[in-house]
């Protein structure tokens, strides 16, 4: 659906952008993660035709940007950070504008504008003029707009910017519903936004793409290491603190004789010892997945296994290790 | 598509004329000053001209509020859109960028048409009470609505190099004001320079001719072209600022 090849972007002698080479399938729901300045708006400008690139080639569907301008404005719907509403039109005028602008019908534009109001949930709203509007519904009629011509590929800069977390999460749920009918571009600094929307990542760091996956393969080719949490019951260890501290240091002891395991440790947080419950989380480093054999030697080593789990490294902590600064994300 | 896509447009912006209340301040400001010079001309206890000259006149000043109109009327047509974010829905689209400017121009132009059909009243008086041909009141507002869609072209060229609409406004203003300017600047300046002043003008030798009821083909192919000139500038700016 999207590929590019080598694209770049200089403003005079300062490059914002590339170059940058990737293909994105359709269907797929791919989101541009970076910080505020790094080329985000610029790639999904270009790929939306609102902007040249200094060099390369991006197509849409097969159609160059810069010698098929027109196909691929088409083919797209695109909204930018700031909705392009105009205030003094209704939502449906607007909407029926934006419609056919982009080469419908009047009788096109008729027959698909409740489908987009209710997708848009815009139903109560479609007769006050957008300048009225609060910013979370601007921010729906702007996801109206961009796919009121049922376009292939949907681009969303920065869907949530200025909204309240409630309407981050409708706006969140609206996107979700929109992946059968479109491939869709999102990009934002918001790192939940991306992980729980898209089914893969490009993060941009300084115009390049410094990495692109899901957000575990992510993690995985960062750390180029596997991680595991494992709770183990300290049956043997009820007499007494000595004993528990015995029983602790001989789990541990089983766990690093896994041929594989290159650290063991006991996580400084308040739930890794449960006295109560008499058990024990440790965090396993290791170089391949090793859940099968570390739960095998504490079995055969007389412990309880009673969670085992692959540790959930988090896209903060991969963003952060990717872009090398500590960020503004949320 | 060409066309449907400078109708719809034209649709738009003649709508957010009739919305806004900017077209009703122009509209009203036009209208209080001619019929303020109106009635200093032909009305006022020591009016002394011939109907014929009091047309003239009247025609005279509302060239002068017709430009101003159309500076006041065209500024925003592209600048607003740049400042607010919408531009980049145009852009987006598959519209050519002649067609959003044809679109515009026709609506300011429609806009302003009616702000001088307006002002009818006043030659009609003459009419009625005077010895004047309906000929030479139709010429004057050809000549009226030609001198005005020049000034819009001018207007519209300023407003696509900005995303301020008082630059353009000041842009927009030179080049009439300089274009105004030269023809009495034509009539103190020897040739050649005197004599390119006088063909290149807006105003002086080929609006003459409207003022005074008659119909030169000079005239009608010089505003034509002039139009053209601008809308083609600012066709030309369009198309280079918008994939910046």
């Amino acid at each position: 659906m999207v590929h590019l090849t080598d694209v770049t972007k200089y403003y005079g002698s300062k490059r914002a952008l590339g170059p940058v080479s990737f293909e994105i399938e359709k269907g797929n729901t791919v989101g541009f993660l970076g910080l505020n300045g790094v080329g985000k708006t610029t790639l999904l400008r270009i790929l939306a035709c609102g902007l040249r690139p200094s060099s390369g080639t991006a197509l849409v569907d097969g159609f160059d940007v810069l010698r098929d301008p027109h196909a691929v404005r088409k083919r797209v719907g695109y909204l930018p950070e700031l909705p392009p509403v105009y205030r003094d039109m209704t939502v449906t005028d607007y909407l029926t504008f934006a419609g056919r602008i982009k080469g419908m019908s009047p009788e096109a534009v008729a027959r698909r504008m409740p489908e987009v109001q209710e997708r848009t949930r815009i139903v109560e709203v479609r007769d006050i003029p957008t300048g009225h509007l609060s910013q979370g519904y601007r921010q729906r009629v702007g996801v109206a707009q961009a796919i009121i011509h049922e376009p292939e590929l949907l681009i969303l800069d920065e869907p949530t910017h200025d909204l309240d977390p409630v309407q981050i999460m409708e706006m969140r749920a609206m996107i979700r519903s929109l992946k059968d009918s479109h491939t869709i571009l999102i990009s934002s600094h918001i790192l939940p936004e991306i992980s729980r929307t898209c089914d893969r990542l490009l993060i941009l760091n300084d115009g390049e793409i410094v990495a692109s996956g899901t957000e575990e393969e992510l993690g995985e080719k960062l750390f180029a290491s596997r991680r595991l949490a494992v709770t183990v019951r300290l049956e043997a260890a009820k007499a007494g603190d000595g004993d528990r501290a015995a029983a602790v240091g001989a789990a541990r002891a089983a766990i690093a004789r896994v041929p594989g395991v290159t650290g063991v440790e006991i996580p400084d947080s308040p739930g890794s010892v449960d006295r109560d419950a008499d058990a024990v989380s440790f965090q396993v480093e290791g170089d391949t997945d090793l859940r099968a054999e570390v739960c095998r030697a504490l079995v055969e080593s007389g412990h309880d296994v009673t969670t085992l789990n692959r540790a959930e490294r988090g896209l903060e902590r991969v963003f952060v290790g990717l872009v090398g600064k500590g960020g503004t994300w949320h | 598509m060409a066309l449907a896509a400078t109708g719809i447009i034209f649709r738009r912006e003649f709508n957010a004329y009739v919305r806004s209340p900017m077209g009703y301040i122009v509209a009203a400001v036009v209208l209080l000053i001619d019929g303020i010079l109106f009635y200093v001309t032909a009305l006022g206890p020591d009016s002394q001209f011939l109907s014929g000259e009091v047309l003239e006149q009247f025609l005279y000043t509302a060239s002068g509020m017709t430009a101003i109109a159309a500076v006041a009327l065209s500024i925003r047509l592209v600048a607003e859109e740049r400042q607010a974010g919408t531009l980049l829905l145009l852009d987006t689209s598959p519209v050519r960028d002649w067609e959003i400017l044809l679109g515009k121009f026709l609506s300011a132009l429609a806009f302003l048409s009616l702000i001088t059909v307006a002002t009818l009243y006043m030659p009609l008086l003459i009419l009625v009470n005077g010895k004047i041909s309906v000929g030479h009141i139709l010429i004057g507002y050809l000549g009226l609505t030609l001198l005005g869609g020049t000034v819009l072209a001018i207007g519209l060229l300023a407003t696509a190099l900005t995303r301020h609409q008082l630059v353009a406004a000041a842009v927009a203003s030179v080049i009439t004001g300089t274009l105004f300017l030269l023809a009495p600047l034509a009539e103190r300046v020897g040739p050649p320079f005197g004599r390119f002043f006088a063909a290149v003008t807006i105003h002086g030798r080929h609006w003459a001719g409207f003022q005074d009821g008659i119909l030169h083909l000079r005239d009608l192919v010089y505003y034509l072209a002039m139009t053209y000139f601008f809308l083609f500038a600012a066709t030309k700016v369009m198309e280079a600022k918008r994939w910046e």
